[in-house]
């Protein structure tokens, strides 16, 4: 026996003897004998729970798992989360439930999902938010592909060049497969080309436009008028924002933004290297029924309360098959849950707060470096929110290695000779000292 | 305690000056967003509620009140394998040492994280009988997709007077729209598949084409036939689900294989059924050249409420290749440092772990920003060294026990479409009598009441009252019997009291919901809400 299957011996006597069979194995007899797999799996024998403990505190020995001060950022974030978030998080009845079909008894999700997307709509500006997707790059993809569907005589989708890298390839995978094609629009001096922008424009055929604000290096973009020369077009603005900057950033939505898509990790999900994070794809009421992924709505019961429900799903593959707005039939809903519960807490002051100490502490920080005189901006003059890059003319990965040596992730480098640095709201001024006083003195060594 | 479904929603709980956080006051003010330019700025301040710690923990703690998860009750959610979720595995997952990793931090610093990728990977291959697993996709939809993408890829690489894709990655601007460079573009989907199917194919963007089922839900090999020798040079591939929707393993799956790498397609299996196989076959040994996997379903982590998934991608030998970037590799090198794990970004960049900042085209395929959840990896990778090889053998055998043995106990009221055995769930076409007016939907809306989730229903499409039952292996004899025994007594309420159990559910948060006033006027946030 195991401690995951309650089958005593009596009890498969008498199932088996019920179904007509004398072995577990015989319920495979319609498995043609070819295809039986008759050997044992090469895997390891079964560990007990404290093995199992064991084995992953050995994985997470710090010279297996090192936790470093983090001031890389490039689409993920160490914010900061109340102690509350998480242990919510881990109620039972939200963690192991499946998609809220069954209304009556899933009121739970469908009330928090209601609210989450009341909250990315606020933030983001928008009338309308779907229930989550999977992360901010696919997020992105499908918002390419609304806009392609949506476009009568486009010939291509544009994408900034000052997008991030990663998020372009995976928009780049889907438009190839689906079967558009992706212009990419230069950056100038780490901002997108208007020159080129306007150009592609001027000759038409643009089903949609995607941007990135804070953009991929950090810089805060001016949009002034894009909206309006992509809507002559008839094509759909699309921008891709840190949901956290949008505390004080102007939204998509105030710029003109028929989709606004993106990363919530920044909302208050660790970063677990990588994921799970959480995509929110907000847009304009007229494109609702374009919208790919779920959504909740608000309606009545039979006792005539509020109630909450999946809704227009007759856009969704289940009832839609091929003609579907898109394949999706999950969302990240637990990471959404992630995202209410932060909102609820950090509230209309707390996410300010928290994004203007990002901001002071990453101008802060690239004050400093400035003045070591190791250092120089690569996009000079550019606002930026609390992410940066620097050139270094040293051997930037003898400076990386030297900073994890000492305990920190200094950034992530994005070129030859540039780094790209992130502070939140966790870093502490003295942690931001020491960074400096780290590099300063590998450069002064190296010297 | 608040029971009642009438929870306020939190942005009426919210009062103005009322906060939920600290944040340290001690940095340097030195700059302030007050610095950037107006017109970079936003407006008004976001509408976000403003309520103290504990109205947040006690309104999401009603809330949770208002759910049904697997700890709850018996969850016999068809296609959806709801497992136990052990707890063990959500202790691994909240190690800091996994929450606290940056992704792009330097492989030598994160060694137990890749090696966590890494061997899960490796164990997925020899559970599939495949070569190799992406573990980047973030669902089973998603999963479908990246598998469908592999295979254009590899067709592109094989089609006349093309390069092996990778340099030619969504290059070429003049190219038509749709007019990939394959030539394969329809993919054969049997008309019982999952939604799912259909629907990733034409995102991938192929062409559906429905194979017809027989009577008995299998496959119609002579329809197979007739479709292959019409167009087999444009198909692209099959995709199969084994044990299929109704819950039957297609018997001549050999045959249907061998005829589609004939006609030079490869073989999808949408490894949503998967769990009942565990421990019996492999897709990889059944012919099958690409496969997702649902780590949700068959590797115990919790659904969470529709997500976070995992929808692993593997391969047979030979199509690694098309697999997508980000990768973890072993490098064949021995000696020192030999051994450890590397991440590879694109093809392009095999001796760099930094991202191009440029962002070229042609780095080969990429679903996602970084290695997929890598949190629901751990909690499947517990999963299996829980299990062990002794165990996972025995996850099919036991799931199989317990939907046949339902099937047996509930045929006499409920109607069984189709003889013989099952996998590891069961489809039933509604009530045996139907005389009473009392329908499938009436009949799981009556299960809430009693203190069951709901079974799928209306799937699959094959029936017009469509059940279907999936009684994991975790579910004890007891369980069995208590839910057999309510599904009798429902069959009984029909005929004595049938509208006791149509308007049910009677005893849940609330009842019925009206979809079509949600769906005909949609009000799907609080501040739209408000102008009501």
């Amino acid at each position: 026996m195991f401690k995951y299957f309650p089958h005593t011996e009596e009890d498969l006597q008498e199932m088996l003897s019920a179904c007509g069979v004398s072995s577990v194995h015989d319920l495979f007899a319609d498995v043609p004998e070819a295809v039986r797999f008759r050997r044992d799996y090469q895997l390891p024998e079964a560990l007990s729970e404290s093995d199992l403990r064991l084995f992953f505190e050995q994985l997470t020995h710090p010279l297996n798992a090192q936790l470093l001060i983090c001031f890389a950022g490039a689409g993920c974030y160490d914010h900061y989360a109340p102690s509350v978030v998480e242990n919510l998080i881990q109620r039972s009845e939200f963690l192991t439930s499946y998609t809220p079909y069954q209304a009556e008894i899933s009121q739970g999700t469908l009330h928090y999902i209601f609210e989450y997307q009341s909250m990315i709509a606020e933030l983001t500006g928008m009338e309308i938010s779907n229930a989550s997707m999977y992360d901010g790059a696919t997020a992105t993809a499908e918002a390419a592909m609304m806009a392609w569907s949506n476009a009568k005589k486009a010939t291509r989708v544009l994408v900034s060049e000052t997008v991030d890298p990663k998020v372009r390839r995976v928009v780049e995978t889907y438009a190839h497969f689906h079967g558009f094609p992706i212009q990419l629009v230069p950056a100038e001096n780490g901002v997108t080309s208007r020159a080129a922008l306007d150009k592609e424009l001027s000759e038409g055929g643009v089903a949609g436009v995607i941007l990135q604000q804070p953009n991929y290096f950090g810089i805060v973009e001016d949009f002034t008028g894009i909206a309006d020369s992509v809507h002559e077009q008839k094509g759909i603005l699309v921008i891709n924002a840190n949901p956290s900057d949008l505390a004080i950033l102007k939204t998509p939505g105030e710029w003109g933004a028929d989709v606004a898509v993106g990363e919530g990790q920044s909302l208050g999900i660790p970063m677990t290297f990588g994921g799970p994070g959480v995509g929110f794809m907000a847009c304009t009421e007229k494109l609702i029924r374009k919208m790919p992924g779920r959504i909740v709505g608000q309606t009545l019961d039979s006792r005539g309360q509020r109630a909450f429900v999946l809704t227009l799903q007759a856009r969704e593959q289940h009832i839609r098959r091929q003609k579907a707005t898109s394949n999706i039939c999950s969302n990240q809903s637990l990471m959404a849950l992630y995202v209410t519960i932060y909102l609820s807490l950090m509230g209309k002051e707390g996410l300010r707060e928290a994004a203007e100490m990002s901001y002071a502490g990453a101008h802060s920080l690239c004050d400093k470096l400035l003045a070591t005189g190791q250092f120089r901006l690569t996009f000079p003059g550019q606002p930026f929110f609390n992410e940066f890059c620097v050139d270094y003319d040293g051997d930037l990965d003898a400076l990386l290695s030297e900073a994890v040596e000492c305990g920190y992730l200094a950034g992530v480098k994005v070129g030859e000779k540039t780094l790209m640095l992130a502070v939140t709201e966790q870093r502490t001024p003295e942690e931001i000292d020491e960074l400096v006083e780290i590099l300063k003195r590998h450069k002064e060594a190296e010297v | 305690m608040n029971r009642t479904l009438y929870g306020n929603l939190i942005f009426e709980l919210s009062k103005k000056g009322r906060k939920g956080y600290s944040l340290p006051q001690d940095y340097d003010r030195s700059h302030t967003t007050a610095e950037l330019p107006a017109a970079l700025r936003r407006g008004e301040a976001a509408r976000l509620p403003e309520c103290d710690e504990l109205t947040v923990v006690r309104h999401y703690t009603n809330l949770s009140h208002n759910n049904f998860g697997v700890n709850d009750g018996f969850y016999p959610l068809g296609s959806c394998t709801m497992k136990y979720n052990p707890i063990i595995n959500e202790e691994i997952a909240a190690m800091e040492a996994f929450t606290g990793l940056h992704p792009l931090q330097p492989a030598e610093t994160c060694q137990g994280a890749l090696e966590v990728y890494y061997n899960l990977q490796q164990s997925l291959a020899e559970l599939a009988g495949l070569s190799e697993f992406t573990l980047n996709p973030c669902a089973g939809a998603h999963g479908e997709l990246t598998g469908l993408m592999v295979i254009r890829a590899y067709h592109e690489s094989h089609a006349p007077g093309n390069s092996p894709m990778g340099d030619e990655l969504g290059r070429n601007l003049t190219a038509p729209a749709g007019a990939l460079r394959g030539g394969r573009t329809k993919v054969l989907i049997p008309d019982s598949a999952h939604g799912t199917n259909p629907a990733s194919a034409a995102v991938c963007g192929l062409e559906v084409v429905e194979v017809k089922s027989l009577p008995d839900g299998t496959v119609d090999v002579d329809h197979l036939r007739q479709l292959l020798d019409e167009m087999g040079d444009q198909v692209a591939a099959m995709m199969m689900t084994n044990p299929n929707t109704l819950g039957i393993f297609e018997p001549r799956v050999l045959e249907i294989t061998e005829m589609v790498h004939k006609a030079g397609g490869l073989m999808y299996y949408d490894g949503a059924n998967l769990n009942a196989l565990l421990g019996e076959c492999r897709p990889g040994d059944m012919g099958f050249d690409v496969m997702h996997i649902n780590l949700h379903k068959t590797f115990s982590t919790p659904h969470g409420g529709g997500g976070p998934g995992s929808g692993p991608v593997g391969v047979r030998k030979g199509l690694e290749q098309f697999l997508p970037y980000p990768r973890i590799v072993k490098p064949n090198t021995s000696g020192e440092g030999g051994e450890m794990l590397r991440i590879v970004y694109a093809p392009a960049h095999e001796q760099s772990e930094i991202l191009p900042l440029t962002g070229e085209r042609g780095e080969g395929l990429s679903v996602g920003s970084f290695f997929g959840n890598f949190g629901v990896m751990l909690k499947a990778y517990a999963y299996i060294l829980s299990l062990g090889r002794e165990h996972v053998k025995q996850v099919g055998p036991l799931a199989t026990l317990n939907a046949n043995y339902m099937k047996e106990r509930l045929r006499d009221d409920y109607l069984l479409p189709i003889e013989g055995l099952c996998k590891h769930e069961v489809v039933f076409d509604g009530l045996v009598d139907k005389s009473t007016g009392v329908t499938t939907m009436d009949v799981s809306k009556r299960l809430l009441d009693y203190g069951y989730h709901a079974p799928t229903i209306y799937f699959p499409l094959l029936f017009h009252e469509s059940l279907m039952i999936e009684p994991t292996e975790n579910e004890s004899k007891e369980t069995l019997d208590a839910f057999i025994d309510v599904m009798h007594r429902i069959a009984d309420e029909a005929k004595t009291d049938p509208e006791l159990v149509k308007t049910a559910p009677h005893n849940t948060p609330i009842g019925r919901v009206d979809d079509v006033l949600a769906a005909k006027h949609p009000i799907t946030t609080y501040w739209k809400s408000l102008e009501e």
